[in-house]
């Protein structure tokens, strides 16, 4: 593979992605510490805001220590070179966070939705736009999708206004092969000037290599996050992947020593417990589940009894998609039933 | 006599209310109006014998006076029911409004259907589909003891969500909200939707989630809810709970699935049935008090 020369937008994610870990509970003093140490770093885009987006803040998904607008407005200030983005999942949060989050100094809001579902995000594109925000379409759950059926929901969130389309590894599932065909079909059939963008999770450990496969293909943006911090087994980790691309010649402008230290000083230190390829995280990429399942999962598990394996299959199998967290509980409560007799 | 009844919209929603309303003793549809003229909403109505127009309100109103429309049940958007409640109310018609649009008072049958008898509304609002779900439920703990947050959960099939929903998901979201509060009772309420696109579809399912202020009063919680279940039951019985409710700390979680009669779309769509049956029921009680 030859990137020898490529030039990427690195987007970190643990203090967004990260939430989902740490129960939406990273303290005012973390988050202006970690974005301030990787602003330093050179890290071009850190993105702050609940776990599941602007308003995200629930019973459902777990309510922050601090509300986005909290955060935002202690992050934005501190930062000298860096963007701060904010995501937004309609039916979770309304333009009203949008409108917030703009208000505060953010600058990139992506916009995320199903990956059949663009459509319900046209108001909230809309007014990103309008607003003159870099505005991003953010596909979740895109293995579900064959290339062609993503595609023309790109073009939808195209048309509507996005000036980025992120194909986003939620389950972080995907295959090299996969990334390839879907990047390299936006590239080919979406607007010269629209950026596409690749979101990975480390469950079966192909962060790394699907974020290569994807620039490879003309993906411009790809996440990872700092020490790996996020859902399921992380985000694709960020300063693994910018050794890489040094060694492949990539141009991304972070400094990678500092990058490290951030990771290894600030990052890991938060951990309530280790990001890591579990049997839990395993099975999600392996069965094509929403990595943000994991900790509803495991403590679904303690409550009821029940293999939070054995769990995680069953929502794949009923081809849950994200947001429906609501619906763990139930399952576990129904898995227990049965097996009580 | 019924009393004579327009519905205007003829998507999902209105498609489905026409064959629910078909069935009434107590209101007859005799008009639906839409927008496009090849709308199937509208070609199903022209089968079963009702007139339709596609030049939208327009191509109603020359008719109001001479086919004694009495109800109008708007099924169109939040700002296609402004106007269209702008038009109709002067001429004596009361609007049941099934859009976000929410300018007449809510209206969730098993909780508040009474308390509009009797005053000669105009306009009355029938929230969301994930309002009439779930906020009977709300209600059913707030009866019992002050609820401080109340949070609701809708996943409905990707094919039950017209493009009318979709393209102002924040109306749901911020009405049904507002409604949890108002007619569920909770001090404050939020509300969440989800489209899952899975073949076959998915029956509607609605999680319910309240905080109760002090202790939950787990038994007399517990009975409220089975009895509210039966009420709603009575005009959507393919409403059922999933498990007996969760206490944990001072949290009342309810999980519910609502099956539709599968008038119009196939059963899954609980989502439609539970709004077009709350609707038709607040259409009768007003025909009744007009008769």
């Amino acid at each position: 593979m030859n990137l020898r020369g490529k030039k990427v937008v690195l987007h970190d994610m643990c203090l967004r992605d990260g939430m989902h870990p740490k129960r939406h509970q990273i303290s005012l003093e973390q988050m202006v510490g970690v974005a301030s140490a990787l602003d330093q770093a050179g890290v071009p885009l850190i993105e702050v805001t609940h776990g599941d987006g602007l308003g995200g803040a629930s019973i459902n998904y777990g309510f922050g220590l601090h509300s986005d607008e909290q955060y935002l407005r202690a992050v934005v200030p501190k930062m000298k070179q860096a963007k701060i983005s904010a995501l937004l999942l309609p039916g979770i949060g309304t333009v009203d966070g949008l409108k917030m989050a703009a208000d505060a100094g953010v600058r990139t809001l992506r916009i995320a939705t199903h990956c059949t579902e663009a459509d319900v995000a046209a108001q909230h594109i809309g007014t990103a736009c309008k607003l003159g925000l870099d505005t991003v379409g953010f596909l979740m759950m895109a293995h579900m999708s064959t290339p062609e059926q993503l595609l023309t929901q790109a073009k939808r969130m195209e048309s509507d206004g996005a000036n980025c389309i992120y194909i986003t590894d939620s389950a972080g599932t995907m295959l090299p092969d996969d990334v390839t065909a879907r990047v390299a079909l936006f590239r080919q059939e979406l607007r010269a000037k629209t950026e596409v963008g690749f979101h990975g999770h480390h469950n079966l450990a192909l962060g790394i290599a699907n974020s290569l496969a994807a620039v490879e293909a003309g993906a411009s943006r790809i996440d990872g996050s700092a020490a790996g911090l996020g859902a399921g087994a992380g985000n694709t980790p960020l300063e693994v992947f910018v050794a890489v691309l040094d060694r492949m010649g990539v141009e991304h402008g972070v400094d990678l020593y500092k990058l490290m230290d951030v990771a290894e000083d600030l990052v890991l230190p938060m951990m309530d417990a280790p990001v890591r390829i579990d049997r839990d995280s395993l099975i999600l990429g392996y069965a094509g589940v929403y990595s943000s399942f994991l900790l509803f999962a495991k403590r679904a598990s303690v409550r009821y009894g029940v293999s939070s394996r054995d769990i995680l299959v069953e929502m794949g199998r009923r081809k849950t998609v994200g947001g429906q967290e609501d619906l763990i509980e139930q399952v576990a409560i129904e898995m227990a039933a049965k097996k009580n007799g | 006599m019924k009393v004579r009844a327009a519905i205007i919209g003829s998507g999902n929603i209105g498609t489905d209310l026409l064959y629910k309303a078909l069935r009434s003793s107590l209101i007859e549809p005799v008009w639906m109006v839409g927008i496009d003229a090849a709308s199937e909403g509208l070609q199903r109505a022209r089968d079963r014998g009702v007139k339709t127009t596609s030049e939208g309100i327009a191509g109603l109103l020359p008719h109001l006076a001479k086919d004694k429309i009495r109800i109008a049940f708007d099924a169109t958007s939040a700002h296609a029911h402004q106007e269209n409640a702008k038009k109709l109310e002067p001429l004596g018609v009361t609007m049941i409004d099934l859009t976000p649009a929410a300018l007449g008072p809510y209206c969730i049958p098993p909780v508040n259907l009474r308390e509009h008898v009797g005053k000669k509304l105009t306009n009355v609002n029938m929230v969301s589909c994930g309002g009439q779900a779930t906020i009977p439920m709300v209600a059913a703990v707030s009866r019992v003891q002050a609820v401080g947050y109340a949070e609701i959960v809708a996943t409905v099939a990707s094919r039950s969500i017209g493009p009318g929903t979709r393209q102002n998901i924040d109306e749901f979201t911020r009405t049904t909200a507002r409604a949890v509060e108002k007619i569920g009772g909770a001090k404050r309420g939020k509300a969440i939707i989800v489209i899952n696109p899975a073949e076959p579809p998915l029956i509607m399912r609605d999680t319910i989630h309240c905080l109760t202020e002090a202790e939950p009063r787990q038994q007399e919680i517990a009975r409220s809810i089975a009895e509210m279940l039966a009420e709603v039951q009575r005009y959507v019985p393919g409403y059922q709970m999933k498990s007996d409710p969760v206490f944990d700390g001072k949290r009342v979680t309810v999980f519910i699935e609502v099956a539709g009669l599968g008038d119009y779309l196939p059963t899954y769509a609980g989502n439609l049935d539970i709004m077009t049956a709350a609707a038709l029921r607040t259409g009768e009680l007003f025909a009744e008090e007009m008769v």
